[in-house]
């Protein structure tokens, strides 16, 4: 391969790097100044820059952007076209869905000592919550995915409607998403119950069904109190989706609920959103107006949002009030976000680290968000307007949450981006297609590995020193500016100017005092052991042990 | 000698954290803290934190529940709803509560501690204190009393933290007690109107509301106290906080005078205060600066000067004749020396002058000055002129007083309301840009010292504001001696209070001038914050030994913080010991620092010369920018040279200082002291396993050893620890209640589909 000028960012790292795709598809430079590793799943784009015309340093070349953040320059040598060939054999291999080529998922053959497709099993879970019980019943409706093909075949559903009464109302809920349940909390029996907006269109459809089954829902919990439904979007939108068959509860037909709506903007106001947060952090990272910038891309005002949504329907369900509905339009995207935070503020299990794996596949990948449409795995089409970081900015938003409360998490920082970047990498099954059904025909778990073997037969690396284990107890962030920040960790992370203290040094000394603490338990032991033994002998001296051990010393 | 102990004071905290280090106690436990608690000892004001196992019950309260209706359709994130009802200061308390309230309040009375020397002056009884609570307001009743030293409110919301609870509080100053000094503004509420409070008064106010220096805010409700009272309390606390002052009215001289101060300190491990000549020989030789420059002893007795230290230091070759031509003016300072010989020096200009005779004189003094510490090629001066080209104290006082009115909120409206906002409100206050440029400076003098071998030349009309916060910042980041506790107070002493910063003036203490009141101490120390909290590991204290310290500046029990110089204390102090007659004193006319004039001189002075050593200003960034680069990609030696990183996202709100008596902003049960106080935890056990190791090898039996107890509750704490104590903390969440900003030029994509595909198939 030919021989190319790297330049990272918009900087020229004036050394020679030889590019080369390696049986694991990704780009990487090898060089010894300069370590690049792109797995070829991250990128979303690949430009040619100049032509043969061009003149000047580093004007002829590839650009390529990325997923995550980053943008690659190459500058290469005119002579030879080796661009052409550069180009052409990453065009394949990064856009394979347009090259009849497979996934690199479905190539990789790497092996683990655990299997992470183990990690979820839907029935096993629902046993945790004490599911199924008087009111709750798991239905197999839904195997062959025939009620609802973005659905799971797994559901849970109200005790007292029948398989019959879930078809009528499948009816009347886009795309048959209907009411199912999330999670239950284990002491006062309220629910969050997940699903899709109801068709009522412009002429204001009603469906009796429907009506009756969201107050089976209410009445599970034996309060008498109303239903509570959290539609996510802004009350217009809402009303707007009417024009196209949608739309919202009405007073008129639910006499029994209450609805709120939260707010929360489309998919495509986050990804313009999140655009306009790569402009203000690369190439280079705003100095003065940091600030103004950083409000002007609105990203955390939507977090903010989204975590309000989220406190609410917690804070609901965890004071007994009442159960509570939640959907957006098609009800995989901003309620997926909702339901999975919520339960993450209700439910300590999920908290620890294969608790969070089962939280994420079991309320994003089962229950149908769209990761393939979102993403855009091995798809050419950089402009989809699919796509959308909905999942990131759920990410985001538990990494706020672990960042306020900095001991309530078993994972760490690298947790979450590492999940990030094996979102877009391609090289694990766990995020490929739109929904189980899809997964299920290509029999992903057969052929590919999860994403969760790789964290689980490494745990250590992800683990919280931190972490104290509380059962039981509510966690509610502060969604106020005052404490939310921009993740620069994960969004700043490849300019060279932001230095990550990696690991943090406050982690580090902790470290250090665990690894003190377990020395001196071991030599307590062995003095105990010594001292029963010395009663016999009692001529031998102790040394004195400030000699032997290095004295504590934590500066804070 | 006898004011050696006076830094025990603010240092004796020890930071919440009471965690040991860096100079020897490492095995001290930092828990023999004596001080029976009550007096307002010198020793200490906060032993090291202990836990506590419970929140104390809850006492029965007076409540009014307030924006119940929250949650209603529409009102969160306000998509064209309306707005939740806007708690005000109306609907309170019904007269029929605070009866039952009033008989319990008779049981508990709670008495008035005052500290010796402190006098009651007056008194308002059923004055009802305002909490925040749950997005309600609920009130306590009490006492409102003003004396000497304090405006405290007795309540009995302090009783209810228990014995646990209080080993956190500040030993000096109660969460109901402000400081004269700590008041910043008064308001009165007039029918439901908020009107700022000063001078003589024709109609009482039905509602006092104090925002304090320390960014608390306390709202008194008068309406049941007798009309006398208020009168007396009201037109009191206005006297006492607004009016000038003479300086010899100040608390701590009453204090100084009934409290005599026994306190021995260890003398290895005190503060150096700079007073004696030995003082600074050690600093010179702690630094090696010995060699090229003398501690001289010409001011002895403020002979030459009353702005002066009694002793300083100067270049070696500098005549000790020229101290007194210009009054010290015109004369290089030793700051500090480098590993490398390089030194930091800082000077005063020398009076303006229009006379052509005299700038001739003053020119050829300067250009001998000059000569003894710029001497190519081993002795190279790079002059820093922080009056003309660097910020002027108007901007950091612009930029002060709106950054505070961010924290200082009435209630929860205000808080969601300006939380949209947020960050551009931030901005407009230039604060934290003025931080950057603070430790960008500080930055590229550093590099000049450290890459460039030069020695640096602080200028400054007074070189008492700025070249006290620049040269200071310098040290913390290159010498780690001065990231010690005892490091960091002996640099406060040596730059500041020996520097000769007008606290008195620069706090307005004596309320004679607001536009002298600049907070360049406060921003040094902000500084310092985001020096600690980047590299935590670097520093022996805590942002709450920052927090305390800062506090500390409004309590005049200890005199570090309350004289305009040197000259100033002593002749007070002294004067004072002695029990001679009191005179006012004398001291430091009125300097403004609002350059009236466009002088120039010494830049014209030392111009031609500079020019030649001064980068062109894009070499100067090329050299700072590499410097900075190259330290950043580099492993962080805590025990070396330490910068900060000043990009955008890194310069961050004091949220310690600044958000802790805001109930909105506390995350209950988290925060940075939940892993602070598991680190504590963790350092107690292991030092708990070293003790029972020694005993084993002295063949004792172990003592019981109780102190895994230690901060077990720390998952419950609030983000506010240690302070806002008496904050009742709720399981509930509290949601914002402001609406959405408009998206602008997104209205369109907001409006879209999120699928293209239609449903209304079905």
């Amino acid at each position: 391969m030919s021989l190319l000028r790297g330049l990272l960012g918009m900087e020229l790292i004036g050394i020679s790097v030889r590019p080369f795709l390696d049986f694991q598809e990704r780009l990487a430079l090898l060089d010894s100044a300069l370590i690049l590793d792109v797995p070829l799943g991250v990128i979303s784009r690949i430009e040619k820059m100049g032509g043969a015309t061009s003149r000047g340093e580093n004007s002829y070349g590839l650009d390529i952007t990325c997923k995550d953040m980053r943008n690659l320059r190459f500058a290469l040598k005119q002579e030879g076209h080796s661009r052409r060939d550069m180009f052409e054999i990453l065009t394949r291999h990064a856009f394979p869905l347009a090259h009849s080529l497979p996934i690199f998922a479905f190539l990789n053959e790497e092996k683990f000592n655990v299997d992470g497709w183990l990690v979820y099993n839907p029935v096993e879970e629902y046993r945790r919550q004490g599911l199924p019980n008087h009111h709750w019943r798991i239905t197999f409706i839904n195997k062959c995915y025939e009620l609802c093909d973005t659905y799971p075949s797994l559901l849970v559903v109200p005790y007292r409607a029948s398989d019959e009464d879930l078809r009528r109302v499948a009816t009347f809920r886009s795309r048959n998403r209907i009411p199912v349940l999330s999670w239950i909390h284990p002491e006062n029996k309220t629910v969050i119950v997940r699903c899709s907006q109801p068709l009522v269109g412009m002429s204001g459809k009603r469906n009796k069904d429907d009506e009756k089954y969201l107050d089976v829902i209410r009445e599970t919990n034996r309060q008498i109190s109303k239903l509570t439904i959290y539609d996510a979007r802004p009350n217009v939108n809402a009303v707007a989706n009417k024009a196209t068959g949608g739309g919202y509860e009405s007073d008129d037909a639910y006499h029994n609920a209450e609805l709120f709506f939260l707010d929360i903007h489309n998919i495509h106001v986050m990804r313009e959103s999140l655009k306009k947060v790569k402009d203000i952090v690369y190439p280079n990272v705003e100095e003065s107006h940091w600030l103004s910038s950083l409000e002007s891309t609105h990203w955390l005002e939507h977090i903010k949002l989204v975590l309000t949504g989220a406190i609410q329907v917690a804070d609901k369900v965890s004071s007994g009030k009442s159960s509570v509905l939640v959907h957006c339009s098609d009800g995989w995207d901003r309620t997926a976000q909702l339901t999975s935070l919520a339960m993450l503020m209700l439910d300590s299990f999920y908290r620890s680290i294969e608790g969070f794996e089962i939280l994420v596949q079991k309320e994003w990948i089962s229950f149908g968000h769209k990761f393939a449409s979102r993403i855009g795995h091995g798809d050419k089409n950089h402009a989809d307007a699919d796509r959308s970081p909905i999942f990131l900015q759920f990410i985001d938003c538990v990494w706020q949450m672990s960042k306020q409360f900095p001991t309530a998490f078993e994972f760490n920082e690298q947790f979450l981006i590492t999940i990030l970047d094996h979102l877009y990498s391609c090289r694990f099954g766990t995020f490929l297609y739109n929904c189980e059904s899809a997964r299920e025909r290509q029999k992903v778990t057969e052929r590919t590995v999860s994403l969760w073997s790789l964290i689980n037969s490494n745990k250590d690396k992800f683990k919280n020193p931190f972490y104290t284990k509380e059962i039981n107890r509510v966690l509610y962030p502060v969604a106020s500016m005052r404490h939310l920040e921009l993740w620069v960790n994960y969004y700043i992370r490849w300019n060279p100017r932001i230095k990550q203290q990696q690991p943090n040094p406050v982690e580090q000394r902790y470290l250090e005092l665990l690894a003190l603490r377990d020395e001196y338990i071991k030599r307590l032991e062995e003095l105990q052991l010594a001292n029963s033994a010395k009663l016999s002998d009692p001529s031998t001296s102790p040394s004195s042990p400030s000699q032997m051990m290095p004295h504590v010393q934590t500066h804070f | 000698m006898g004011q050696r102990a006076e830094w025990v004071g603010p240092a004796g905290l020890g930071g919440a954290s009471g965690v040991s280090g860096g100079a020897g106690c490492g095995r001290c436990r930092g828990r023999r803290c004596p001080g029976d608690g009550r007096s307002p000892s010198r020793q200490c004001w906060w032993p090291l934190p202990l836990p506590e196992p419970e929140w104390p019950p809850l006492l029965p309260r007076v409540a009014a529940s307030q924006g119940g209706g929250m949650l209603g359709k529409g009102v969160v994130g306000g998509g064209g709803g309306t707005k939740a009802p806007k708690p005000s200061f109306v609907s309170y308390v019904r007269p029929e509560e605070i009866h039952t309230n009033e008989k319990e309040v008779t049981e508990k009375e709670v008495t008035l501690h005052l500290l010796p020397g402190e006098q009651l002056l007056c008194e308002a009884s059923t004055v009802l204190k305002y909490v925040q609570e749950d997005s309600c307001q609920r009130g306590i009743y009490g006492k409102l009393v003003c004396t000497d030293f304090k405006i405290a409110f007795l309540g009995d919301d302090e009783s209810a933290l228990d014995n646990d609870e209080t080993q956190f509080k500040n030993k000096v100053i109660g969460e109901n007690d402000i400081t004269l000094h700590c008041v910043d503004q008064i308001y009165g509420v007039f029918d439901e109107k908020k009107k700022t409070l000063f001078g003589q008064l024709k109609k009482y106010p039905e509602k006092l509301i104090i925002h304090c220096k320390d960014l608390r805010v306390f709202h008194f409700c008068l309406r049941y106290t007798k009309e006398e009272e208020v009168k007396r309390i009201v037109s009191g606390i206005i006297h006492h906080t607004q009016a000038p002052k003479l300086l010899k009215r100040l608390f701590l001289f009453s204090y100084a005078a009934a409290a005599r101060n026994s306190t021995a300190t260890d003398p290895k491990n005190h503060t150096v205060m700079f007073e004696t000549l030995q003082d600074w020989c050690w600093e010179l030789e702690r630094t090696k600066g010995n060699m090229k420059y003398k501690a001289v002893r010409v001011n002895e007795g403020y002979r030459v000067s009353e702005r002066l230290p009694e002793y300083f230091v100067v270049p070696t070759p500098l005549p000790e004749e020229d101290v007194p031509r210009f009054q010290g003016h015109g004369i290089p300072m030793w700051c500090w020396s480098c590993h490398n010989g390089c030194a930091l020096l800082k000077m005063s200009a020398l009076p303006k002058e229009q006379d052509d005779a005299v700038l001739q004189v003053q020119k050829s003094f300067l250009d001998g000055v000059y000569k003894t510490i710029h001497r190519p090629p081993y002795e190279i001066v790079k002059t820093e002129d922080l009056s003309s080209s660097f910020l002027s104290l108007q901007d950091i006082q612009t930029a002060h007083s709106k950054f505070k009115q961010l924290f200082l909120i009435d209630n929860s409206t205000e808080f969601w309301d300006t939380d949209i906002k947020w960050f551009s409100l931030l901005e407009s206050s230039s604060w934290l840009d003025i931080i950057r440029r603070c430790l960008k400076k500080a930055i590229e003098i550093t590099e000049c010292l450290e890459a460039q071998n030069m020695n640096v030349l602080l200028l400054e009309e007074n070189a008492s504001d700025l070249c006290c916060l620049i040269s200071s910042l310098v040290q913390v980041m290159m010498d780690p001696h001065c990231r010690t506790r005892v490091g960091f107070q002996s640099l406060v002493q040596k730059e500041w209070i020996m520097g000769g910063h007008c606290f008195l003036d620069r706090c307005n203490h004596l309320r004679q001038s607001d536009k002298e009141e600049v907070p360049v101490f406060l921003l040094f120390l902000d500084c310092v914050w985001q020096l600690v909290h980047q590299h935590p590991p670097a520093f022996e204290f805590t942002e709450t030994y920052l927090t305390v310290l800062s506090d500390s500046l409004y309590i005049p029990i200890f005199s570090t913080f309350f004289f305009n110089s040197p000259h100033q204390k002593d002749t007070n102090m002294h004067q004072r010991q002695l029990s001679l007659p009191l005179t006012q004193s004398k001291s430091s006319p009125k300097r403004g620092f609002f350059r009236e004039e466009t002088d120039h001189l010494i830049k014209n002075l030392l111009g031609k010369r500079i020019s030649k050593l001064i980068n062109s200003s894009d070499e100067l960034q090329d050299n700072f920018r590499e410097f900075y680069d190259s330290w950043h990609s580099k492993p962080t030696d805590y025990h070396g040279l330490l910068l900060p990183h000043i990009e955008g996202p890194e310069i961050k709100v004091w949220a310690q200082r600044y958000l802790r008596w805001i109930p909105e902003a506390q995350i209950l049960g988290g925060g940075r002291v939940a892993t602070m106080s598991k680190l504590l935890e963790m350092m107690e056990e292991v030092q708990s396993l070293q003790e029972k190791i020694d005993e084993r090898h002295h063949g004792q039996v172990a003592l019981q050893a109780e102190a895994s107890s230690l901060l077990r509750a720390s998952a419950r704490l609030s983000s506010l620890f240690p302070f806002a104590l008496l904050q009742r903390h709720s399981s509930k969440p509290v949601l914002p209640t402001s609406g959405w900003k408009a998206l602008g030029d997104e209205e369109d994509l907001a409006r879209r589909e999120d699928e293209s595909v239609d449903v209304g198939d079905l």
